[in-house]
């Protein structure tokens, strides 16, 4: 990128500091939808910092799929399961806390000293292929990620199809109290709630 | 690109912090849809590690782009699929909060 070292480093401070505030947020606060659109601006700041990387494509790629469509996922899903409701209290929830914490944190500490004592083997700038990133994508998805490719886009498939049967409601075609065929508006079976029960 | 503007070790450590924080969320979250968004915040983190190791690591021939690319198609399929089960389990439960959802527990 040919922007000037002190602005990269300003870049890359407010953007990580973006997503590490954005980050928390999303899981600390309480109310979700505010979460919701935190998590945006959290992929936004991915964005930036692949942009900083010099790989123009993937941060385009990263706006489209995750701005546009898994964070709006997860919006219309709010939208439609959002009930308020009164959490029961569970037990030993201090301990849990204090466990999970603690596993977080160990977990963090190796990370960072994996990170920093470990000798990269950094390569030649002067090998960079620097913004003709988008063209070196290409050239890998048609020749040796060939197969990896369009398997993806079979799983894609497959999984737009499962999203569809498992989020399918099931619709009566007939008013259930006259015989008349319904065709105005969709009356759902009344099923048996089957697992309600359990607990 | 200027290796000595940032780091390696200032990306692995904003992907570190950023995995962490996920699995913190995944662990400690009761709404199930924050649990979708933790799994997408630790997706996230991996993919900013791929992205910095292409670019300083293996810059000629940048495969973790690649792999950043099927990682996020892998992500959107994951989370359309995880949302429809989220909308099944609320259809069938009345209920987002993950203690309810002890079906598995015998």
């Amino acid at each position: 990128m040919s922007i000037a070292v002190t602005t990269q480093i300003i870049c890359f401070s407010v953007l990580s500091l973006v997503i590490v505030v954005g980050a928390l947020g999303v899981i600390l606060l309480e109310s979700i939808v505010y979460s919701a659109f935190l998590l945006g601006g959290v992929f936004m700041s991915v964005a930036g910092l692949y942009l900083l990387l010099n790989a123009s494509f993937v941060a385009a790629a990263q706006v489209l799929v995750y701005v546009g469509a898994v964070n709006v996922l997860i919006i219309f899903a709010i939208m439609l399961v959002n009930k308020k409701e009164d959490l029961k209290p569970i037990g030993n929830l201090k301990s849990r806390r204090i466990i999970s914490t603690s596993i977080c944190i160990t977990l963090l500490s190796l990370l960072i000293r994996v990170d920093l004592s470990n000798v990269w083997g950094l390569s030649d700038p002067n090998t960079s292929i620097g913004e003709e990133s988008t063209i070196r994508i290409g050239e890998h998805l048609f020749s040796d990620y060939l197969l990896p490719f369009e398997v993806a886009s079979v799983l894609l498939l497959m999984a737009m199809i499962g999203a569809i049967v498992l989020a399918r409601r099931d619709v009566r075609n007939e008013d259930i109290s006259t015989g008349l065929p319904v065709d105005q508006e969709l009356i759902e079976k009344s099923s048996e709630p089957l697992l309600i029960k359990k607990n | 690109m200027n290796i000595e503007s940032i780091p390696l070790q200032a990306f692995l450590i904003v992907s570190s912090i950023l995995f962490c924080i996920g699995i913190w969320g995944l662990l400690n979250s009761r709404n199930a849809v924050r649990v979708l968004m933790s799994i997408e915040l630790m997706l996230n983190g991996v993919n900013i590690n791929l992205m910095a190791f292409s670019s300083y690591i293996d810059n000629n021939l940048i495969q973790g782009q690649v792999f950043t690319i099927f990682v996020i198609t892998v992500a959107a399929a994951e989370a359309a699929v995880g949302l429809a089960i989220l909308l099944s389990l609320y259809r069938n439960r009345v209920t987002v909060d993950m203690e309810s959802f002890n079906l598995l527990k015998w």
